[in-house]
């Protein structure tokens, strides 16, 4: 597979990681936040933490729009699919996203609700069309990568005069997502979390572009680079945040040239800048109340916005009190030092969203890195 | 072959007609059903008694039994469906244990509806899977429900075989130093099931591998009686059955991605859809444990085999009470390989 | 959530649409994000639409980029 194999090569990654460890200054370490849940993956998946260098620390971060979800959204999720007539619509990685009562889509659709995986959009869309006395609901979740895809389904309904069709909207924003880390207490005043550096993410970067972040390099002081999603740029982007740091730079690079440049995909950009508007608040499990962070349609796309045509709870429910999912977004703490970690909370029982989407800091260590704990404690 | 005997004076309309209520009531249509259907297509002695039992001379020795379940669903796919599944996956259930499988049952739960143009399209493709395996079905049922309360049709099975002397193959032989084996390419079954759903939409056709696993079981058999673990990784995939070997015999495993081969449009598949081709269904392959002194004989066998010509070694067994599957990856970093967590996909066997 | 692949175009269709291979399976996605893309083009496709096109120039100096030892390059996106 062109684009992909090359970026897997064993041998590359070897020579990689062996010039990371000639480079890195064996006096100090190098904290590295990767934002985005790809990136955890990406790095569980192939063990990279075998291959970097003790003193680089990997802290995950909350760019998982699954882990960011709160169990508010995801109660008034099911709370539409249960109304008459509804037939909701949802990427497959919310169906086990545990509510509240432990409830979840996958549990709404046991107990007889109407609520269908899609893979697309336009699946949703085509759904509508084919049930045309059945109200389609598209569950709407995701950072930049994910809202244009939104935006063009909207756009057809609205062509096609589809009154059966409409979104519930959920579309978050990556930069007000990293201010919140870079702005927390334990990062800015206590020093509990230290961050030297941001791998910033791919596929947002594809249609934000590069241009975003110059303003968090500049203003924390901290590189951040662009990487894309297979092994071999994770490691080329931590070789390249390593010298930044040791040369007390805080640039902003890519990585990712071969797909990100620095204005993204304007054509992307301009669709959803003529649909949506910003929240003035939207909370984020794990970092609260975050200003300006997320989407709703404008007025006139107002018919197709869910949260108008029905009048859908608003409430905010906390999380459970052991569960650690809003630290661990945060990078405060690993899912190690939670207690339900590996205990009452698996994959099979998942209590939060860290542990239910693949790509959530718990899960990626249960599934494919547990085994060092039992290492580091024998 | 014996014509089948004319229950009723008009034969089943197979084209237009459906299966109903009546079918399973134990009446003539029923009667014609079994005789038209089933018996015409499976034609073999015991069969053709027409009791509700099936009897036979039985070897001396020790003997295996197994069951199955199968609610496929779609029921036609690229490379099989139920019906040969069926047979294919309840053969190699026998054949796991190193047994020469000897005769299958056959129960149908059909739900009232059903095409019988469908029906004979699978019992058809079952009677040729039994023949070219070379096990019978030698009886059977019928049942029809309402509509509604069955997914067009169920099919359950259970087969019998004989175990040579000499050997005791189990899930719980597995030893620290010995080899891992596998027979081919991973994923392929499990693959082409969602090749059909529609709300994937792939346009290239990716076969199942469900095939009956039993002649090349006897030949290795035949040159290693000791083998240690034989199993098919069906639901669940190449990990799932590991770890329960794993878990069973008390050892961890270290494997290699590397070695594990997959067929590249199954791998676009697998990334396309966000799996590990470690974790999707296979139906024509199987795991072999055995002694490390053993692995080569056993990889020559395999190879020389229809069914086994990727056949390849991928890691070994090795002392760990964690009892953990650990695989190197392509980067040279490690990660565990731990079971599934919940249903990747609903009903592929 | 953030799958996303580099696949091959390999035709063009009405609907805003393209065909395109990703390891020998082939799928029908939408351009509608997308502007000029021609058949041979490779783009990364996530959720059932084309996003960006792939630069093969910039993929082919990242790959020499892995390949570099020991220089040292500070060039700012």
């Amino acid at each position: 597979m062109k684009y992909i194999d090359e970026f897997r090569d064993g041998a590359v990654a070897h020579s990689i990681a062996t010039a990371i460890a000639a480079e890195v200054d064996p006096a100090r370490a190098y904290h590295i936040m990767e934002f985005c849940g790809g990136h955890t993956h990406a790095i569980s998946r192939y063990g990279l933490e075998d291959l970097l260098p003790a003193n680089i620390r990997m802290i995950h971060g909350p760019g998982c729009p699954v882990c960011v979800l709160p169990v508010g959204r995801i109660d008034a999720a099911i709370w539409l699919a249960r109304q008459d007539g509804v037939t909701l619509c949802t990427y497959g990685d919310m169906l086990r996203v545990p509510g509240s009562r432990r409830l979840s889509l996958l549990k709404a659709k046991a107990e007889g609700c109407d609520i269908r995986m899609v893979y697309s959009t336009l699946d949703a869309l085509k759904l509508a069309q084919s049930l045309p006395q059945r109200q389609v609901v598209f569950f709407a979740i995701g950072f930049e990568t994910t809202t244009p895809p939104t935006a063009v389904a909207i756009k057809q309904a609205q062509a096609l005069n589809l009154g059966n069709f409409s979104v519930f909207c959920n579309h978050v924003l990556t930069p007000s997502a990293i201010t919140q880390i870079l702005d927390s207490p334990e990062v800015r005043e206590l020093g509990t979390v230290k961050l030297d550096a941001f791998i910033g993410p791919a596929h947002v970067s594809t249609i934000i572009g590069s241009r975003p972040y110059e303003y968090f390099a500049e203003e924390y002081q901290r590189p951040v680079v662009i990487a894309g999603f297979e092994p071999l740029d994770v490691m080329q982007a931590v070789r390249m945040l390593v010298r930044q740091i040791n040369q007390g730079r805080f640039e902003v690079e890519n990585e990712f040239s071969r797909a990100v440049t620095r204005d993204g995909n304007e054509k992307a950009k301009a669709l959803v800048a003529e649909m949506f508007e910003l929240r003035r608040a939207f909370e984020w499990r794990g970092l609260g109340l975050v200003p300006y962070s997320a989407l709703r349609l404008k007025a006139p796309y107002a018919a197709w916005d869910a949260e108008r045509r029905w009048d859908v709870p608003q409430d905010s429910p906390p999380d459970n009190k052991a569960c650690e999912c809003g630290a661990i977004l945060r990078g405060v703490k690993k899912p190690i030092d939670c207690k339900l970690f590996g205990t009452v909370c698996t994959p099979e029982n998942p209590m939060g969203s860290c542990m239910v989407s693949a790509e959530g800091a718990c899960a990626a260590h249960w599934t494919y890195g547990r085994f060092r704990d039992v290492e580091k404690s024998e | 072959m014996t014509l089948p005997r004319r229950t009723h004076p008009r034969p089943l309309d197979i084209a237009h007609g459906r299966v109903d209520l009546t079918h399973g009531g134990g009446g003539r249509a029923m009667a014609q059903l079994v005789e038209e259907l089933f018996i015409a297509a499976f034609d073999n002695e015991a069969l053709n008694q027409r009791n509700d039992q099936a009897a036979f001379d039985v070897p001396a020795g020790r003997m295996v039994m197994t069951t199955d379940g199968y609610v496929i669903s779609p029921l036609f796919f690229p490379g099989g469906d139920i019906g040969s599944l069926a047979v294919h996956g309840t053969v190699n259930d026998v054949a796991m244990a190193g047994a020469v499988p000897m005769s299958l049952s056959a129960g149908f739960i059909i739900e009232e509806g059903f095409p019988l143009a469908d029906l004979q399209r699978i019992v058809a493709s079952m009677a040729q899977a039994s023949r070219q395996a070379g096990v019978p079905v030698v009886t059977g049922d019928t049942k029809v429900v309402e509509k509604g309360k069955g997914d067009g049709i169920f099919i359950t099975t259970a087969g019998i075989g004989m175990v040579p002397p000499g050997v005791a193959i189990s899930g719980d032989r597995a030893r620290p130093g010995d080899a891992i084996l596998i027979s081919g390419t991973m994923g392929d079954h499990g693959i082409a099931v969602m090749s059909q759903r529609e709300s994937l939409g792939f346009e290239t056709a990716i076969l199942s591998d469900s095939a009956a696993l039993h002649t090349m079981v006897a030949a290795m058999v035949a040159v290693v009686p000791g083998i240690h673990v034989l199993r098919d990784p069906t639901r669940g995939g190449l990990a799932a059955t590991l770890n329960e070997i794993a878990s069973q015999s008390g050892v961890g495993m270290l494997i290699e991605e590397a070695l594990v081969p997959v067929r590249p449009e199954v791998r676009g598949a697998c990334e396309l859809l966000g799996l590990d081709p470690l974790y999707v269904a296979n139906e024509g392959k199987l795991i072999c444990i055995c002694a490390e002194a053993d692995a080569e004989a056993l990889l020559a066998v395999m190879r020389a085999h229809p069914l086994g010509g990727d056949a390849a070694r991928i890691g070994g067994c090795r002392d760990d009470s964690h009892h953990f599957v650990q695989m190197r990856t392509q980067m040279g970093g490690m990660r565990v390989v731990d079971w599934l967590a919940g249903e990747q996909l609903p009903r592929i066997c | 959530m953030c799958l996303a692949l580099p696949a091959l175009v390999t035709e063009l269709l009405p609907d805003d649409s393209a065909k395109v291979n990703l390891g020998g399976i082939a799928k029908t996605v939408s351009l509608a994000l997308v502007s000029g893309v021609a058949v041979g083009d490779y783009v990364i496709v996530h959720v059932g639409y084309a996003l960006s096109v792939i630069d093969p120039e910039e993929a082919a100096r990242t790959l020499a980029l892995f390949a570099e030892l020991d220089q040292f390059e500070a060039e700012p996106a």
